[in-house]
């Protein structure tokens, strides 16, 4: 009796094995070709960069190209003030990243260590902000800009982001500081710490992944931003890097090896610091889906 | 003994009141804390959300003052203005076809990518990585890789199978297609929040599940689907409000800025493509608002919808516990 159930749970157990090393097969079978399907893009688009004319649309794909032009970089970067632009975005995205974590974590600290009135009220009001649709808000803010003489210029892109910083980050923020026991303060408070110096010299040091978290996420937003720079900035000398792309791909329509190296160029920061910083970066996408 | 209890009653007194005094310099500060918020609030949100509701009941050209002109701007949205039903269809369209495959693909490949094999996380940052390119120079590369004569695709398909491939971005019924494909390049971002959502399920349950009698798909069924409910309610309502809204990839698509042009025949004329030509491009401020307030009503009123039809089927686990 009990060698026979131990015989069927060797088996089950083998067969189960045997499955087991099918399934990875089948699942390497799924894996390999989507991950290919995946990434041809992006390889794609370096290995336009670096084409000759007679490569681009040769069949079979010339995918490491022979000679590797390496001047189409500088031949890009050259046929439009983009060393410009670049210092354009450079200065507004990261203006306006102090601004958001600064203001967003002050705003979180306030919402997630100190009581007051109404606070929860507030809160959600915060979360419901999240959920507006922004073309409500698209003219009027436009108007408003106007009104104050602002247009042509960086403020608009880069003001806002020091009222609050942003729902999502004050909601990600508060999240974090929650986590940090109130004890740090309470001891901080009876050595006569005020809030301020709790909020800079305990929670902030101690919260330097989510800061990072919002901080990668910010760079992000400000460095991809289209439409703010479209609708605001008119003057060329004033264009950012997605402006200064938009407006090349108009006007060189199939110079595609121009196109993917200046392309490539804009990514390249993005995907660097995706390498750099993955679990930020997976945290802050892995936050956005906590709210359900 | 009387004297002690009077003089402990008195230290209560006098804490609480002390109390009372700090309570109220802790909801100062409070209110300095969240302060920019609260500002930012009435200057960027709450005002232009009032002024735009203002401004879509008059002609506004940005440069002489707001002419009241009552209902005409919505009886325009609601009838009169011929380009509306092209850019319903087309809004409808990308939404409730994108927004599902673009659920259905993120959960398929987070089932794929939460499975125990070597190099799993290789295959996990291949998959992320195309979502994190930024949108201009990825619209860029799929101009090029959807090409009518030259793109990989094409070639692809005309060297492989002696296909000849649509024209993408240039016939009017290939271009929303098009924009759907590009946005499954860039499904990593709901995929890695389901798969932190598959990881969260305790593995308990799914082997109860398999005691009980149940496959994988009837795993999959009974117990993952319930258990990241939650998430999948909040993706869909998200990704619902952003896809009505969508504008950088249809604008870069179709739009250039010496024309209001949306695409060969206006299939690319999407819901914000068109406020933002109304009020930029002819600087109809008044008409532009008038569609976005229209807007706005349609996502509440989905967005309510939605959350009214997620009582049955969003399972959160909290209540179940009777917590």
């Amino acid at each position: 009796m009990g060698t026979t159930e131990l015989a069927v749970t060797g088996r089950t157990l083998g067969a189960r094995r045997r499955n087991s090393i099918l399934g990875q097969i089948g699942l390497y079978v799924l894996l390999i070709p989507l991950s290919a399907i995946f990434l041809t893009p992006l390889v794609w688009m370096l290995s336009t960069a670096l084409k000759a004319n007679e490569q681009l649309g040769a069949w079979p794909p010339v995918w490491i190209p022979n000679p590797i032009q390496w001047d189409n970089f500088s031949r890009a970067w050259t046929s439009a003030p983009f060393g410009l632009y670049l210092q354009n975005t450079l200065t507004i995205t990261l203006l306006a990243l102090v601004g958001q974590v600064v203001s967003a974590s002050a705003v979180a600290y306030g919402f997630a260590r100190l009581r007051f009135p109404g606070r929860d009220a507030l809160f959600v009001v915060v979360l419901a902000t999240m959920m507006l649709p922004g073309v409500v808000t698209l003219i009027p803010t436009y108007i408003l800009f106007k009104t104050l003489g602002w247009l042509d210029t960086f403020a608009p892109l880069i003001v806002p982001a020091y009222f609050g910083g942003g729902a999502f980050f004050i909601f990600m923020l508060r999240q974090f500081f929650k986590t940090i026991p109130m004890e740090l303060s309470e001891a901080a408070k009876i050595d006569g710490a005020s809030n301020f110096r709790i909020y800079v010299q305990i929670v902030l040091p101690l919260s330097k992944p989510a800061l990072a978290t919002v901080a990668i996420f910010s760079f992000m937003a400000h460095w991809n931003d289209f439409m703010g720079p479209l609708i605001y900035l008119n003057s060329p000398e004033r264009y950012t890097l997605t402006l200064g792309l938009q407006r090349f791909m108009q006007v060189y329509r199939t110079d595609f090896q121009q196109l993917m190296a200046i392309s490539f160029l804009m990514t390249l920061p993005v995907i660097t610091i995706f390498f750099l910083a993955q679990q930020y970066f997976v945290q802050g996408v892995v936050m956005s889906g906590l709210k359900g | 003994m009387q004297v002690q209890t009077t003089r402990v009653g008195g230290v209560i007194a006098r804490g609480g009141r002390r109390t009372g005094g700090l309570a109220r310099q802790e909801a100062i500060e409070g209110y300095l804390f969240i302060l920019p918020w609260i500002l930012g609030l009435l200057i960027f949100t709450a005002g232009p959300f009032i002024a735009g509701f203002y401004l879509s009941f008059t002609n506004f050209d940005a440069m002489q003052d707001p002419e009241w002109v009552g209902l005409a701007n919505y009886r325009r949205v609601l009838g009169d203005d011929p380009k509306i039903g092209t850019m319903l269809f087309n809004t409808a369209y990308y939404t409730f076809v994108s927004v599902p495959l673009g659920v259905i693909a993120g959960l398929m490949l987070a089932v794929l990518l939460n499975q125990k094999v070597r190099g799993i996380a290789g295959f996990r940052t291949a998959y992320y990585m195309p979502s994190v390119v930024p949108a201009v120079p990825s619209v860029a590369l799929f101009i090029w890789i959807l090409h009518d004569r030259f793109g990989l695709l094409n070639e692809f398909l005309f060297n492989t199978f002696g296909v000849v491939g649509p024209r993408w971005l240039t016939s009017p019924e290939w271009t929303k297609p098009s924009l759907i494909l590009w946005g499954l390049w860039h499904v990593g971002g709901g995929m890695i929040i389901y798969l932190a959502g598959l990881q969260g399920v305790p593995q308990s349950l799914y082997e109860a599940a398999s005691i009980d009698g149940c496959g994988a798909l009837g795993r999959f069924r009974h117990v993952t689907l319930p258990m990241i409910s939650p998430t999948l309610l909040f993706v869909l309502v998200m990704g619902i409000i952003g896809s009505f809204q969508v504008f950088t990839p249809v604008y870069l698509l179709g739009s250039d800025i010496a024309t209001a042009a949306a695409g060969p025949l206006d299939s690319l004329l999407f819901w914000v493509v068109y406020v933002y030509h109304n009020g930029f491009f002819y600087f109809r401020m008044g008409y532009a608002s008038a569609l976005a307030w229209v807007l706005f009503v349609i996502i509440l009123a989905i967005t309510l919808l939605q959350l009214w039809l997620a009582k049955r089927w969003v399972y959160y686990e909290a209540e179940a516990d009777g917590r």
